[in-house]
């Protein structure tokens, strides 16, 4: 597990090098900008505006970065040929896969956990004040870190076996047609062919359901979330990036590098 | 890796992937109760979706649109009367994409109809058709709506004149839209003239649902004429016998009606307490039978 | 014999290509060999005939079609047997975005050292690599010499007792190249097993106890350097200086027919036998007799013998599919 550990951290360390924490700035002044102007112009809904936005923006940048920096955590190394040397340590394959995907993880973590700081900043600022029912908002947070970890396991798997563009676009692709699970629900319900509604049925449940993780209006208007869809959520995601992983592990144990 | 690890991970995947479906179905259960109908509509600012939508907002729409009709079919099968998110969704689709036709001619029946059939709010699609006709001023079948709306739901005859008038000047428009404008110019509401327009509807419709409508119509029309002409019969009876018709039969042995009277899916008219002609309470049509909003 | 440090049997690599990767090329056709405790063994061969393929399948980098090996009796499959060794890619890059040290820091992590001597092995590496002021540079400030060095340091960071160099001299200048060599030396003095692969001959002649060569995806020959050549001398070069105007006027006009000529200096060679009759007509030519040496075949010439055989193989093979 140390060894792990290891590829974690000095993965961390690069995405810092990087720059890629410096989305941060971005992500600020947006939402500065955001809280001075809904300050100015709207009555009674500053709340659902800044957490919307607030919201919305740490999902899309935690998507991009977990896109295409999960595609590049394995094909930039195969590339760059930075893995060869690696891999003549004491270290096998699944470790190599397992600590990237910590790093990653540990990476948005840290981002997404600053990113919330901000949001509550800004969400104080508008509110002048913070309460119980803003937790909705911390959990809502909370179910994004977890979409954005199957994303990046999602992107790891793909970059296994396929060209860095190909594995951003089946993973754009796969994470898009998870947020349709409820309209694939809807359409099977109304499907004339009865094969092709179980086997659309069949493919709405194992899709990676990316809707689960969105409580975005529950949190906006402070309405609580139970306990139950936070264990049951944590599973889901833990349970899938297993799967996932696992999968990436197998294949890329077997992949002969150029 | 050897065949024993394959299998080992065969057998992982599947039973994860069981998992998570068991999974999936707890869930789903928890969100239905997290969520509300406000969530459901993505945003509401159509000025705000635009600009989100750079240049894709074609496409936007069409996602939109998908909703309206997913919404429309949901409520309508689940008989729920609550529409208001109706309007909000066809505007946001017609701004994103002012040349989607189908927005305008269904958005405009869905928010016309009477409930439960649809929103009751003609209002608003006068102002949808009016938004469809400002962006595609060619489209006279717009017109043609505008007067349905004007003539069924709202029934003020000069503006559903008017609207088949303007839409009648299209060369391309039906022949009748301008015979049509004159008519009801004349005449205000008849049964002749819905007849017709409801007529037209459904010979030249091929979405099921909206055929099934227009005969539910024309069967109510009908019911309706008959109706009168029944409540004719009687009076001629008052008249000639001197008192209120008891019975339907008393019509039909008195001569005045050449038989017993159905309506157009076979079941006999009866006489309400009043001794006016009604449909008969165990035909279909009589759920079907709305008294018309009164008009604005 | 004790047991090889190197064991390669039967190693075999063939790639898929074409558009639905149905066909194959084989790259490397039933390899066996073996590479003894101790020494500096040179894997010799023209671009693209194995030798990396076969590196790189001892690395586990790539898998083999049919074939085992083995090293210091593990079979390459073990990954604590990796602790063993070292290695060094061809061409290596690194991680940019780290200095040196770190990058020196973060391999030895894999390795059970504790902080202390972690610590010390990077600062004593770097030195020994001349990159001791260089160690706080990020590397993507770094030349390929100095890339090439820091291969070198990670790959000998834990004290491995097998050695492996994919191309150590490629892209250095003399002086690098000088450096590696030490450094093969310095390793080989303390009992470790090196092997390494090069196209630069004369390295191999100079370092290598044994040589293996390899053309075409087959071996061709194993052993010492002067054993493969032969040690029997082809006969001898006769360098002299003839001005120009006396080269016409002499009787050893088919002499200087049959030598090279560089200006005013010739070189002759000629069967051992005849020498001293050469060198006498050369005499009365008027010839200045500079030098007189004997001539053994070089490794080049072996080298380029089995090249051109190969090709000549190859091309049959060509024709006879055609």
């Amino acid at each position: 597990m140390t060894r792990v550990a290891t590829v974690a951290l000095n993965t961390f360390r690069e995405a810092v090098r990087d720059r890629v924490l410096y989305n941060l700035v971005f992500f600020a002044l947006v939402m500065m900008a955001a809280a001075i102007l809904v300050g100015q112009i709207s009555i009674g809904i500053e709340q659902i505006v800044i957490v919307s936005l607030g919201l919305s923006a740490i999902s899309i940048i935690g998507l991009l970065i977990s896109v295409f920096i999960g595609v590049g955590l394995v094909s930039k190394e195969i590339d760059k040929r930075t893995l060869y040397a690696l891999l003549a340590k004491p270290l096998r394959r699944w470790e190599f896969i397992l600590g990237k995907f910590a790093g990653l993880a540990l990476t948005l973590a840290v981002n997404t956990a600053a990113m919330a700081a901000g949001l509550f900043l800004a969400l104080f600022y508008v509110k002048h004040s913070i309460g119980r029912a803003d937790t909705a908002v911390l959990v809502a947070v909370y179910f994004i870190l977890l979409k954005l970890a199957l994303v990046v396991a999602l992107a790891m798997l793909f970059s296994c076996f396929t060209t860095p563009l190909l594995a951003i676009l089946f993973t754009a692709g796969l994470y898009i047609a998870g947020l349709f699970v409820h309209e694939m629900r809807g359409l099977q319900a109304g499907m004339i062919d009865p094969v092709l509604g179980r086997l659309l049925r069949w493919i709405s449940y194992v899709l990676p359901n990316f809707e689960n993780f969105d409580v975005m209006g529950a949190a906006a208007h402070g309405r609580l979330i139970p306990g139950m869809l936070i264990a049951q959520n944590t599973i889901y995601a833990t349970l899938y990036c297993a799967i996932v992983l696992v999968v990436a592990m197998a294949i890329f144990s077997q992949r002969n590098l150029k | 890796m050897s065949s024993k690890g394959y299998i080992a991970l065969i057998l992982f995947v599947i039973l994860g992937f069981a998992g998570v479906w068991r999974l999936q179905e707890r869930i789903d259960v928890q969100q239905r109760a997290v969520e509300t109908e406000d969530d459901q509509v993505m945003l509401r600012s159509s000025k705000l979706v635009k600009g989100l939508s750079l240049e894709y907002a074609p496409l936007v729409a069409d996602i939109y649109w998908t909703r309206v009709v997913q919404y429309f079919g949901n409520k309508h099968a689940g008989q729920q009367l609550d529409l208001r998110l109706l309007w909000p969704l066809l505007d946001v689709t017609s701004v994103l994409d002012p040349y989607l036709m189908p927005v305008y001619h269904f958005g405009s029946m869905f928010l016309s109809d009477a409930a439960p059939r649809g929103a009751g709010r003609p209002d608003l699609a006068v102002e949808l058709l009016e938004r469809g006709l400002r962006a595609n001023p060619d489209e006279w079948r717009l017109y043609y709506d505008l007067g349905f709306v004007y003539y069924f739901d709202m029934k003020d005859y000069p503006k559903a004149s008017a609207a088949f008038y303007e839409g009648s000047k299209n060369p391309k428009a039906y022949f009748w839209m301008k015979t049509m404008a004159a008519r009801i110019a004349a005449e205000g509401g008849s049964t002749e003239t819905s007849s017709f327009l409801w007529q037209d509807v459904y010979n030249t419709t091929s979405d099921p649902s909206v055929k099934e409508n227009a005969l539910t119509h024309l069967q109510l029309l009908r019911a309706q004429e008959d109706c009168k002409q029944i409540d004719a019969a009687a009076a001629e009876y008052q008249k000639q016998f001197g008192r209120r018709l008891a019975t339907m039969s008393d019509l039909v042995l008195s001569g005045l009606l050449l038989g017993e009277p159905v309506d157009p899916l076979g079941y006999p008219y009866v006489l309400s307490e009043a001794g006016k002609a009604e449909i008969n309470s165990e035909s279909p049509l009589r759920k079907k039978w709305i008294k018309a909003p009164a008009s604005k | 014999m004790a047991e090889p440090a190197i064991d390669i049997e039967n190693l075999t690599k063939d790639y898929p290509y074409g558009f639905l990767q149905l066909k194959k090329r084989r790259s490397l056709e039933s390899l066996t060999m073996q590479v003894q405790e101790g020494e500096v063994f040179g894997f010799l061969g023209p671009n693209g005939a194995g030798k990396s393929t076969t590196i790189k399948l001892l690395m586990r980098l790539i898998f083999p079609t049919a074939g085992s090996a083995r090293i210091l009796g593990k079979p390459i499959s073990d990954i604590a047997m990796h602790r063993d060794i070292g290695y060094l890619p061809e061409q290596p890059y690194f991680y940019d975005y780290l200095t040196a040290a770190e990058l020196l820091d973060y391999f030895a992590r894999f390795h059970d050292f504790d902080a202390a001597e972690r610590r010390e092995r990077v600062e004593r590496m770097l030195k020994r690599v001349g990159l001791e002021s260089a160690g706080r540079l990020q590397l993507r400030k770094y030349s390929k010499g100095m890339l090439q060095r820091v291969g070198l340091a990670q790959a000998i960071l834990h004290d491995p007792a097998v050695v492996v160099l994919d191309e150590p001299m490629s892209g250095l200048d003399p002086v690098g190249r000088r450096e590696v060599r030490d450094i093969i030396l310095e390793l080989k003095k303390h009992g470790k097993t090196v092997l390494f692969s090069t196209h630069i001959l004369s390295d191999a002649e100079m370092l290598c106890d044994r040589v293996g060569v390899i053309v075409g995806g087959k071996l061709q020959g194993v052993g010492a350097p002067s054993e493969l050549v032969g040690l029997k001398a082809q006969g001898m070069e006769i360098l002299f200086e003839l001005p120009e105007s006396a080269a016409s006027a002499t009787g050893g006009g088919e002499l200087l027919a049959q030598a090279t000529r560089t200006g005013d200096r010739y070189r002759l060679q000629v069967e051992e036998s005849g020498l001293y009759a050469a060198m006498e007509r050369l005499h009365a030519a008027g010839a200045k007799i500079l030098s007189v040496t004997q001539v053994k075949p070089s490794l080049e010439e072996y080298f380029m013998h089995l090249v051109e055989a190969d090709r000549a193989q190859a091309a049959a093979v060509e024709v006879r599919a055609k």
